[in-house]
């Protein structure tokens, strides 16, 4: 199984992809796994490192909560740009000190933070574990941190620890 | 587009809503990325288009050419995916260049350093 399939989450998704190109068939589906499985041989050698899920039932809660809170703020940094005169904006820098040290966590956080139209990563440091992040409207530093903490990366952490 | 008239009213509202909606986010981006004063602002707009915008006309693709084709379309899926991967990369890009410039030119309104330990430069304090 592990000689065989040594990334079978990029093998499941390079096959989801394949299908999801090419149609669904019994041809493109014998295809499209034997172009997985080699695929995800070829890039073992690579040894990207390897990250397990371990609470795949979180997943869809995650992708629900994000996908809201990106809708939010694509409508909160709408009416800041369109209507610059109704709030007086503050934008600046909040340092986060994060727990997450998964590089396939810090990635999804990465995606998170910077597709959320109001915030946007800036810098890590890997030592000091600490985040740099620029918010367009920050009214309270506390807020964000615990934001990011609560609703992001506890869920980060039960899902790939 | 040989066959929209053979589309049912219903769906073509929904997919001219959707259309409209991502389309305007993304204009409203696009406003933003050239009347905001500073480039940290700036690049928090665009990820309008990125999003959202993307989003709602994706949403219209997948809908119009399900309906039209009578079997689920999806690989508009992937286009979503691919942006929302690589977003990062760009974005975070963009912005540490812009911190290395703004520090090494000591630039009012700076982050503090995060790094705590002795590779800050005395120079950075604030």
């Amino acid at each position: 199984m592990s000689r065989l399939l040594p990334y079978p989450l990029l093998a499941v998704s390079l096959l989801a992809m394949w299908l999801l190109l090419n149609g669904l068939s019994l041809g493109h589906l014998v295809l499209g796994s034997v172009i997985g499985i080699a695929a995800s041989n070829v890039t073992a050698a690579l040894q990207p490192p390897r990250s397990r899920i371990r609470r795949w039932h979180l997943i869809p809660r995650l992708v629900a909560i994000v996908l809201v809170d990106i809708w939010r703020s694509n409508v909160a940094v709408a009416r800041l740009i369109l209507f610059p005169a109704q709030h007086r904006r503050v934008s600046g820098f909040v340092i986060v000190p994060l727990e997450l040290r998964e590089p396939a966590a810090l990635a999804i956080l990465a995606c998170i933070l910077t597709c959320t139209p109001g915030t946007a990563w800036v810098e890590y440091d890997s030592t000091a574990r600490k985040l740099l992040i620029h918010v367009f409207d920050l009214v309270d530093e506390a807020h964000w941190i615990d934001l990011i903490k609560n609703r992001y990366e506890r869920l980060l952490l039960e899902i790939l620890a | 587009m040989s066959h929209a008239a053979d589309l049912p009213l219903w769906a073509s509202l929904i997919a001219s809503f959707l259309v409209l909606l991502g389309a305007s986010l993304t204009l409203v981006g696009a406003i933003g990325l050239v009347r905001l004063k500073t480039f940290y602002d700036r690049i928090h707009a665009p990820s309008l288009g990125a999003t959202w915008g993307a989003g709602g006309i994706l949403l219209a693709s997948i809908l119009l050419f399900s309906v039209l084709q009578s079997r689920l379309v999806l690989h508009e899926v992937l286009i979503a995916v691919f942006v929302t991967v690589t977003t990062p990369v760009t974005l975070m890009l963009l912005g540490r260049a812009a911190l290395y410039r703004d520090r090494s030119e000591n630039a009012a309104d700076l982050p503090p350093p995060i790094r705590s330990d002795g590779e800050t430069k005395s120079g950075d304090a604030i």
